[in-house]
């Protein structure tokens, strides 16, 4: 069967992101970026389930601007067979996202779409379920386990309290939480023969949806520090302080 | 204005959260409707009808609600979304996975995990993991909006219990089917709902050493929690994981032990009042959001700690 993967390119998580001066938004020029971890646990999702056997093609897509192309390679190092790129410098909400795999997702006819659970920018984690949404396809998010037998496939999910066991029905869209499988580590070899996959490029007005945003960002600022705290010396000390001085126990 | 709010709950109470969702509602300004959807969970809609601010709770019983499945729960909201200006959910586990259904397809863009109420169509939520905080502000005509329960204080009791009416079903979408579900089993408090928690890092070392912070936690009546590293790690389940992928929590007391202060961890914690960190690195970005900090190895530290609190 044919999956579709979905990678982002964000900020790396590990960089300590800076609000600009004008609070318009973080800063991002010469700053490193990355795939979204969740997206690259997406990625190895389809490849393991390729290696098994399950599935047979895997295409990896990603929208926004032209250096997403890295992003794409990265994930055909690891594994994918070819990739599609949405290319568009404006700012792309979840819901255009959804509407934008829609349109993909009609003209590919993938029987799984595998993406990561929320994106370690923006954090808004909605885009799966909205592409489930308006496909009219079952939802299996924050998963933790799948396994696919036949028309239908059962997953694990990752809930507040513990675990989920689900059956769902094919096609449908699940979305990684982090325990399903630790990505792979691209070789440089395979870095090579991705340069070879196909990429195709195409504009959000081909696809015929409206992407445009529809939450307007007013400002963004730096959130309030915490005061300066206290080293203390031994336990002794910092229960006395618990105590006496912050009163919580 | 009209505010429908989803609640979560195990069908006898609600889940905490609930009635601090209910506070972010009441700051949106509008009647607000209660939605209880369960398989026999009339006990957690009178449980909704008494608290403050809530002018009605709905409850819809049927067996394919069992399990909050994702697809059917969108369905139901959808059947009344018409009447509401703003649709409202906790954004915890139940909320995150429903509520963008049921924004796509009203052909809204949601706002996640909100920590303030500007006004009526303002929000402020964090992004990047908690670096910065944007101010949004939709144009849609209904907001659908998850909540970040540490951000608003709870509701209140009501004065006078709401009124409870019935709420017709949806047919079950046939999409999906619940099998079960395995919960974490403890006799400790939870972790967003507890007033002390005591978590554990990879300098933990293994799962065989969480035992240290569980008798450290049943000393204080804490819950225990953990950095994404230790669930990495495979010492812990997942649901022990607090940060920006697992769950945000501000107790009264947190208790940071072996565990280095990864931007993701942080933005999972630093809303806590109070905030102590045991960790030997004298260089662990831990300390910069600590009130207390104690450079000491931990398998010392724990141990002694407990003691302490047994004198």
């Amino acid at each position: 069967m044919k999956v579709l993967v979905t990678a982002k390119r964000v900020i790396d998580p590990y960089v300590k992101v800076r609000v600009k001066s004008d609070g318009s938004g973080v800063e991002t020029a010469n700053i490193k970026m990355t795939m979204n971890p969740f997206c690259e646990i997406a990625v190895e999702q389809a490849v393991r389930m390729k290696e098994a056997g399950v599935v047979s093609e895997i295409v990896v897509v990603s929208i926004g601007a032209q250096q997403c192309q890295e992003t794409l390679r990265t994930a055909m190092a690891m594994g994918a067979d070819r990739g599609i790129l949405v290319e568009t410098a404006d700012e792309v909400q979840p819901l255009a996202v959804a509407k934008a795999l829609k349109a993909i997702v009609d003209k590919e006819q993938p029987k799984l779409v595998i993406m990561g659970k929320q994106a370690i920018d923006d954090d808004c984690n909605q885009s799966g379920q909205m592409l489930a949404a308006l496909l009219g396809w079952p939802q299996a998010a924050f998963i933790s386990n799948i396994a696919v037998n036949g028309d239908g496939a059962e997953v694990t999910r990752e809930i507040d309290g513990g675990l989920e066991k689900l059956s769902i029905r094919l096609p449908a869209v699940v979305t990684t939480d982090l325990r399903l499988n630790e990505p792979r580590y691209v070789t440089l070899p395979n870095i090579m023969k991705a340069k070879k996959k196909p990429l195709e490029i195409i504009k959000p007005d081909a696809l015929g949806v409206d992407m445009s945003p529809r939450l307007t960002t007013l400002k963004v600022q730096e959130p309030a520090k915490r005061g300066a705290g206290v080293k203390v010396a031994d336990v002794k000390e910092l229960v006395s302080k618990l105590k006496n001085e912050a009163r919580v126990i | 204005m009209a505010i429908l709010v989803i609640a979560e709950h195990d069908n006898k109470q609600l889940r905490p959260g609930v009635t601090n969702t209910i506070a972010a509602a009441v700051k949106m300004g509008g009647d607000i409707t209660v939605l209880v959807a369960g398989k026999q969970c009339a006990d957690a809609a009178q449980a909704a009808a008494k608290i403050a601010g809530v002018a009605k709770v709905l409850l819809c019983e049927a067996p394919h609600y069992e399990g909050a499945l994702a697809e059917n729960i969108a369905a139901l909201v959808l059947s009344i979304a018409g009447q509401y200006t703003h649709i409202v959910a906790p954004a915890s586990g139940f909320g995150k996975n429903f509520m963008p259904r049921v924004a796509a397809l009203l052909d809204v863009q949601q706002i996640s995990d909100i920590s303030a109420v500007e006004s009526a169509d303002t929000f402020v939520r964090p992004i990047y993991a908690g670096n910065a905080l944007a101010t949004v502000q939709s144009k849609d005509k209904i907001k659908v909006v998850t909540v970040r329960a540490t951000g608003f204080d709870a509701a209140g009791a009501a004065a006078v219990a709401a009124p409870v009416e019935n709420l017709a079903p949806v047919a079950d979408s046939g999409l999906s089917k619940f099998i079960g579900q395995e919960l974490s089993k403890s006799d400790r408090p939870e972790l967003t709902a507890a007033r002390i928690i005591v978590s554990g890092g990879r300098g933990m070392g293994s799962g065989e050493n969480f035992k240290l912070l569980e008798a450290l936690a049943d000393k204080l009546g804490a819950a225990v929690g953990a950095s994404r590293a230790a669930v990495d790690s495979g010492f812990v389940p997942n649901d022990y994981q607090v940060g920006q992928t697992g769950k945000i929590v501000a107790p009264d007391l947190y208790i940071a032990v072996g565990i280095s202060g990864a931007i993701q961890h942080l933005a999972g914690m630093k809303d806590s009042k109070v905030i102590i960190a045991i960790n030997k690195d004298p260089e662990a970005p831990i300390f910069a959001v600590a009130n207390y900090w104690l450079v000491e190895d931990l398998f010392k530290a724990v141990p002694e700690f407990t003691r302490e609190l047994s004198a």
